[in-house]
């Protein structure tokens, strides 16, 4: 029998929801059959944690007296270069943003000791943080300039606006060439020396609802230690990605854009990350609750490492050069088990999303949804699903160079 | 039988002296190099793995103190800052001395100090900084 979201919050708000989390699930569907589970079960709670590029802040300072217009300007927070094209007070702060006096790679491999997620985990700690801005100055703006210390208790808004966040199932990252590579998976050891991996495979939203079915637009999730939203889908959503027969994408696919208050958020969750030779960049611990509406998602939330098939990709090749090429499929299982086999070779593997982690945001979704302080959402709109026809394109701009040879 | 892992710091005027190799010579130690380095202001730094029998042993560090070079001990030197360890056990294989561990059931992460050669890998890699090296500070 189906249930309804509204019978579960109910069931929620007089303490009485079963709540479990992904990895719980597994064994109480082996145990018991789906039909079962999904009678006694209300919701799965799931979890991820790992670097997700794509995310950011934006936040407003409010007015300074005389008032400055940012918008136009140049805007620094703890020397990181700040995006200040909006009006006057409104900044937008990305994860990977660099000091201009960062060496990046040239010296190689570049440290990147400090970027944008690392002044994102600093203001989350309450730290202040120091803002130095140039402005040109209006009649109605005239300041122009600005040295000062903000501090996240004295912000209006301030929100973590992550454009593609929880990939569904992603590549693990091997080196074919005769020297170490630095990539945004790590580093890759000549000669498949490693492979390096980065999901939370069994445990993770998107691979526990693979048809989005239940998560969307307006769905209520764990953000970074706070309660934030799905927004929209993420970006490079790539929903008709090949999948196994039980749903599963074999390779990168669905993703999510999610916002959040900055203000219920913990450094424990969001993290600033250097990734040697690559970057720096925001680690972000995400979780979603799945209503267990029926026996169909019942069947979903069950699915374990075994099940799920991660792409082994060069990336000493195929992956800088944009080829589709992929060397073979691992489970997660094998991924986890530190070591796996890959063209007759034994590879020992490197994980980059924390698993103890992922366990724990579930966990702590699960004590929320318990003690009846999170409610399930029904989103507004269900997220694009293969039958969307969305694809991740290519790039198809028209290079000029080309242009110009052809001429 | 004595051995240890510990951190030699030579200053630039003992940087071309056969220091080592009297350790072998005169006080019969065995002795394997896990990592030599000279640091910018010209200091030489070695980790060493250094046994013989008890007296020996003695009698070498003593020779080592009394030429002017420092000594520590080795499992001071690479620090895991266990609260900025998010146990995503990215460093655990490329420990080539096993210090660092996954452990198979809990994923968690946990570190030996007295297996590390501070070879400084797990420090170069970290995404989360939570590896320290002492010696260069």
């Amino acid at each position: 029998m189906a249930k309804t979201i509204e019978e579960i919050n109910e069931k929620i708000r007089q303490g009485k929801a079963v709540v479990v989390t992904a990895e719980e699930m597994i064994g109480i569907v082996k145990e018991k059959g789906v039909e079962k589970a999904a009678k006694e079960v209300d919701v799965v709670t799931t979890g991820t944690f790992g670097v997700m590029c794509s995310s950011g802040i934006y936040f407003n300072i409010g007015h300074t007296k005389p008032r400055i217009k940012l918008g136009g300007g140049k805007v620094y927070l703890n020397g990181v270069p700040a995006y200040a094209a909006y009006s006057a007070a409104d900044l937008f702060l990305g994860a990977t943003a660099l000091p201009d006096d960062d060496p990046r790679n040239k010296y190689y491999p570049g440290e990147f000791p400090y970027g944008g997620g690392h002044v994102i985990e600093e203001l989350i700690a309450g730290k202040d943080i120091r803002i130095t801005a140039q402005a040109y100055g209006t009649d109605c703006y005239p300041k122009k300039s600005l040295d000062a210390y903000i501090n996240i208790h004295n912000l209006n808004e301030a929100m973590l606006f992550n454009v593609r966040n929880a990939y569904q199932n992603y590549n693990v990252a091997v080196n074919s060439s005769d020297k170490a590579i630095y990539t945004y998976l790590g580093m890759l050891k000549p000669r498949f020396g490693n492979a390096n991996y980065s999901s939370a495979g069994q445990l993770s939203p998107l691979l526990n609802d693979p048809y989005y079915k239940t998560i969307g637009i307006g769905t209520r999730i764990f953000l970074g230690g706070g309660m934030g939203y799905v927004i929209w889908h993420g970006t490079q959503h790539d929903p008709g990605a090949e999948r196994t027969e039980r749903g599963i994408p074999k390779v990168g696919a669905g993703t999510l854009a999610v916002i959040g208050d900055l203000k219920q958020m913990n450094p424990e969750w969001i993290r600033g990350v250097s990734v040697k030779g690559y970057g720096a960049s925001l680690a972000v611990g995400i979780g979603i609750p799945i209503p267990i509406l029926n026996e169909e998602m019942a069947f979903y939330t069950s699915v374990s490492d075994e099940e799920i098939y991660a792409p082994i990709v060069d990336y000493a090749t195929a992956y800088p050069n944009r080829e589709p090429d992929i060397i073979t499929y691992v489970t997660y299982k094998e991924l986890r088990s530190g070591e796996i086999e890959v063209l007759g070779k034994k590879i020992p593997t490197n994980s980059l999303s924390s698993y103890p982690k992922a366990k724990k945001i579930a966990e702590t979704l699960k004590s929320w949804i318990q003690e009846g302080s999170f409610l399930m959402t029904s989103p507004s709109v269900p997220l694009p699903g293969p039958e969307s026809g969305i694809k991740f394109k290519p790039f198809s701009g028209r290079e000029i160079l080309e242009e110009v040879e052809k001429k | 039988m004595t051995t240890e892992r510990i951190v030699l710091r030579f200053p630039k005027e003992l940087a071309d002296k056969p220091i080592v190799v009297n350790l072998v010579r005169k006080f019969d130690l065995d002795f394997n190099i896990l990592k030599a380095t000279i640091t910018p202001d010209e200091e030489g730094v070695m980790v060493l793995e250094l046994s013989g029998e008890e007296e020996s042993f003695a009698k070498g560090i003593a020779y080592l103190k009394e030429l002017g070079v420092k000594i520590q001990p080795l499992s001071q030197d690479v620090i895991w800052l266990e609260e900025k360890c998010v146990h995503c056990g990215y460093c655990v294989n490329f420990c080539p001395a096993k210090a660092l561990n996954r452990d198979p059931e809990s994923f968690l992460v946990s570190f030996d100090s007295q297996k590390c050669t501070a070879c400084g890998i797990c420090v170069e890699i970290c995404p989360y900084s939570a590896m320290e090296m002492k010696i260069f500070v």
